[in-house]
C-alpha cells in the first residue's frame, strides 16, 4: 500500500500525532467512529474530532467500558477506533480486549499511545512496557508498532482496510522520520530491510528503529556491516524475512522500547528457533519498571539507545 | 395482555426451561438456576417483541439482544432453537467439543447470537455500543440485554450505565434478573448491590420494578421502555430455578447440573405444567 507524500526524512513527529492526523485524513469513511477515554488531546484523537465531531465519542475515564462499547459498535458494521494510553488500553482493559474484541474477532482498532518509557516525566505507572507482549498473545490480534510518522500514517490506513482487531502502538516523543515516503510501501506483516549487511542483523521496532540506524553507522565505522530490519508488525511477524537474514548474518540483535520479555525480542526468538537458531541478543527494558525523567534521558538510562545496540551487536558477533 | 397470547408465551417459556435443562443435563455442567429465572423474559422478547428473522439472523434492521449474564445461555439457546434459528435437536450437544453451542454465547458460530458474552459486565457495554450505532445511523431498531443481579457488582456495569445515560440511549432496555442469589449465596450477603432501582435512577435511567415471571408486567414495562426518554432498566424480581420445585431459590443450582433422577423429576414437573396449559 502506498500513500502520497506527507512527511520528510529527518522531520521530528511523534507517532501519536501522525495517528491523530491520519484518523482525520482518512476519516471521511462514515463507518469510522473514534472513541477516547478523556485523553483525546494527548492521544491526538482530538485531531479527528475536530473534523468529524459527530463520529467522535468520549467515553470518560472508563477504558473497560470503552473497549466493549467499541466491540458493540463493530458488530453493526462500524470500524471502531478506541484510544487511550497503552497502559490502560492494553493493560487495564486487557480482558475486555480479549473477550469483547478478540474472541469474536471484531473490527476494533485499539489506538494505544504513550507506549514505553518515553512517556517520560509521568513515570512508571504510565510507562507501559508490557503491551506488545500481552496483546500478541490474543489469538487473531494484529500488533503494529510504527517506527515513525510515515509508518504510523500507513498503519492507520492499513488498519482501516483490514477486517479484524488491530492493536496500534504509538509514542509520545517526537522521533525522526526514517522512511522515505516517495518509495515507502506498507503491508501488514511485512518487515522492511532498511539497510543490507552481512555481519549481524539488527531487528528493531517502533522508536528503536532510528536508534538501530544510528548504531549501524557506528558499527560501519568499526568495519562491521549490520543489516537493519524494521519490524512494524510484530504479529503476524515476517518470519521469512527474519529467517533469511539470520541465515545470512548468523546472529541477531533485537531492539525495542518494551520489556525484553514477551515483546519483539521474544517474537524474533520464536520466529528463528525452529529453522535458523542463531544467537539472539535483546535490547529492551530489562525486566524492570520505568521512572520519571526526560524521555531522551530515559532512553539512555534504560539502555535502549544506539550505543547499547552497538555493544550488543559486537557481543552477538562474538557468539557466532 | 390477551389471555390466549399469555398462555402461548407461558408454554414457550416452559419449553425454554425444558430445553435449558436438557442442555445442562446432557452436558453434565452449566447454569440451570439463572436460566430458569430468565425464561419468561426470553419468551416475551423472542416470541413477541423483537423484530428478528430466523431465516436471516444478521438482517441489518433487526432488534439486538445481548445476554450480558452469558452463563445462562442454556435458556437463550433453547429460545433461539424454538424460534427456528437452529434445530432443537442440537440442544443436547451443549458444551460438547463438536457443538456450536459453547459454554457461553459465541456470536461467530451460533445463529441468532448478536454478541459473544460471558465475562460479566462486558455484554451491557457492548449493548451500549450497539444502541449508540443505531443512534448514529438514525435507525429505529432497539437493543435488549439481560444482566444478573450479582453481575451488578462488576464496576463495568456502572461505567456502561453512565455511558448509556450520557448518550441518551433510550433505545436500550436492560432487564435485571433480580433473583437475589449468586454462586456464593444471597447477593446482599456476598456484596450487596441493592437498592438496584435507586442506583439506576441515580445513573440517569428510567426504571420499572416488576415480577419477572408475569407477562402482563413484562409487556407493560417494555412498552414504557419503548416510550422512555432515557435508557430503561426493568428490574425483574424473579425466582432462581423457577419452575422446578427443588431448584427454586437454591443458590446451589447456580452452576450445577442435575443427575438423572433429578433431571427426570424436573422434566416431569415442567411437562406436567406444560400439559396443564393445553
Amino acid at each position: 500500500m502506498k500513500l502520497t507524500k506527507k512527511y520528510e526524512i529527518g522531520q521530528k513527529v511523534a507517532t501519536r500525532e501522525a495517528y491523530g492526523d491520519a484518523l482525520a485524513e482518512f476519516g471521511a469513511d462514515e463507518r469510522i467512529v473514534v472513541l477516547d477515554a478523556d485523553l483525546s488531546k494527548s492521544t491526538k484523537t482530538a485531531n479527528f474530532k475536530k473534523v468529524y465531531p459527530d463520529r467522535f465519542f468520549n467515553c470518560g475515564i472508563a477504558e473497560g467500558n470503552m473497549i466493549s462499547v467499541a466491540a458493540g459498535l463493530a458488530t453493526t458494521g462500524k470500524i471502531a477506533f478506541a484510544s487511550s494510553f497503552a497502559m490502560f488500553a492494553a493493560g487495564r482493559a486487557f480482558e475486555q480486549v480479549r473477550n469483547s474484541v478478540g474472541y469474536p474477532h471484531l473490527n476494533v482498532k485499539i489506538g494505544a499511545t504513550h507506549a514505553g518509557i518515553t512517556v517520560g516525566e509521568d513515570g512508571a505507572t504510565h510507562q507501559c512496557n508490557e503491551d506488545i507482549s500481552i496483546m500478541r498473545t490474543i489469538p487473531g490480534m494484529v500488533v503494529i508498532n510504527p517506527a515513525d510518522a510515515v509508518e504510523a500514517r500507513a498503519a492507520v490506513r492499513a488498519a482501516i482496510d483490514y477486517e479484524g482487531p488491530v492493536y496500534l502502538r504509538f509514542g509520545r516523543l517526537a522521533v525522526p522520520v526514517v522512511n522515505d515516503e516517495d518509495t515507502f510501501e506498507f503491508e501488514i506483516g511485512k518487515g522492511i530491510t532498511l539497510r543490507e549487511g552481512k555481519d549481524v542483523t539488527i531487528v528493531a521496532t517502533g522508536i528503536s528503529v532510528a536508534e538501530a540506524l544510528k548504531a549501524a553507522d557506528t558499527l560501519a565505522s568499526d568495519g562491521i556491516s549490520a543489516e537493519i530490519i524494521d519490524i512494524h508488525t510484530i504479529k503476524p511477524i515476517d518470519k521469512e524475512l527474519l529467517q533469511k537474514s539470520a541465515a545470512k548474518t548468523g546472529c541477531v540483535v533485537t531492539a525495542e522500547e518494551h520489556s525484553i520479555i514477551g515483546g519483539l525480542g521474544s517474537a524474533v526468538c520464536e520466529a528463528l528457533c525452529e529453522k535458523t537458531p542463531v544467537p539472539v541478543l535483546r535490547v529492551g527494558v530489562n525486566d524492570c519498571f520505568g521512572k520519571s525523567g526526560k524521555a531522551t534521558e530515559l532512553i539512555d538510562e534504560f539502555g535502549l539507545s544506539a550505543p547499547f545496540i552497538v555493544a550488543k551487536a559486537k557481543e552477538a558477533i562474538a557468539l557466532k | 395482555m390477551e389471555q390466549q397470547k399469555k398462555l402461548e408465551l407461558e408454554k414457550i417459556a416452559t419449553k425454554i426451561r425444558l430445553g435449558a435443562l436438557e442442555e445442562v443435563f446432557s452436558a453434565s455442567s452449566g447454569h440451570p438456576g439463572g436460566s430458569l429465572s430468565i425464561a419468561d423474559i426470553l419468551a416475551y422478547l423472542y416470541f413477541d417483541k423483537m423484530n428478528i428473522d430466523p431465516k436471516d439472523p444478521k438482517k441489518a434492521d433487526r432488534d439486538r439482544f445481548v445476554l450480558s449474564k452469558g452463563h445462562t445461555c442454556p435458556a437463550l439457546y433453547a429460545a433461539l432453537a424454538l424460534r427456528g434459528f437452529f434445530d432443537t435437536a442440537i440442544l443436547k450437544t451443549f458444551r460438547s467439543k463438536t457443538s456450536i453451542l459453547q459454554g457461553h454465547p459465541d456470536m461467530k458460530h451460533i445463529p441468532g447470537v448478536d454478541m459473544s458474552s460471558g465475562s460479566l459486565g462486558q455484554g451491557v457495554s457492548a449493548a451500549c455500543g450497539m444502541a449508540k450505532a443505531a443512534k448514529i445511523d438514525k435507525a429505529s431498531w432497539r437493543v435488549y440485554t439481560i444482566l444478573g443481579d450479582g453481575e451488578l457488582e462488576e464496576g463495568q456495569v456502572w461505567e456502561a450505565a453512565m455511558f448509556a445515560a450520557h448518550y441518551g440511549l433510550n433505545n436500550l432496555c436492560a432487564f435485571i434478573d433480580f433473583n437475589g442469589l449468586q454462586i456464593d449465596g444471597d447477593i446482599t450477603k456476598v456484596m450487596n448491590p441493592t437498592p438496584i432501582d435507586e442506583k439506576f435512577k441515580a445513573f440517569g435511567w428510567n426504571v420499572a420494578v416488576i415480577n419477572g415471571h408475569d407477562f402482563d408486567q413484562i409487556e407493560e414495562a417494555v412498552a414504557q421502555a419503548d416510550k422512555s426518554d432515557k435508557p430503561f432498566a426493568i428490574i425483574c424480581k424473579d425466582v432462581k430455578g423457577k419452575g422446578v420445585s427443588f431448584m427454586e431459590n437454591e443458590a446451589g443450582w447456580h452452576g450445577s447440573a442435575p443427575n438423572a433422577e433429578q433431571y427426570a423429576q424436573a422434566k416431569a414437573e415442567l411437562e406436567a405444567h406444560l400439559a396443564s396449559l393445553n
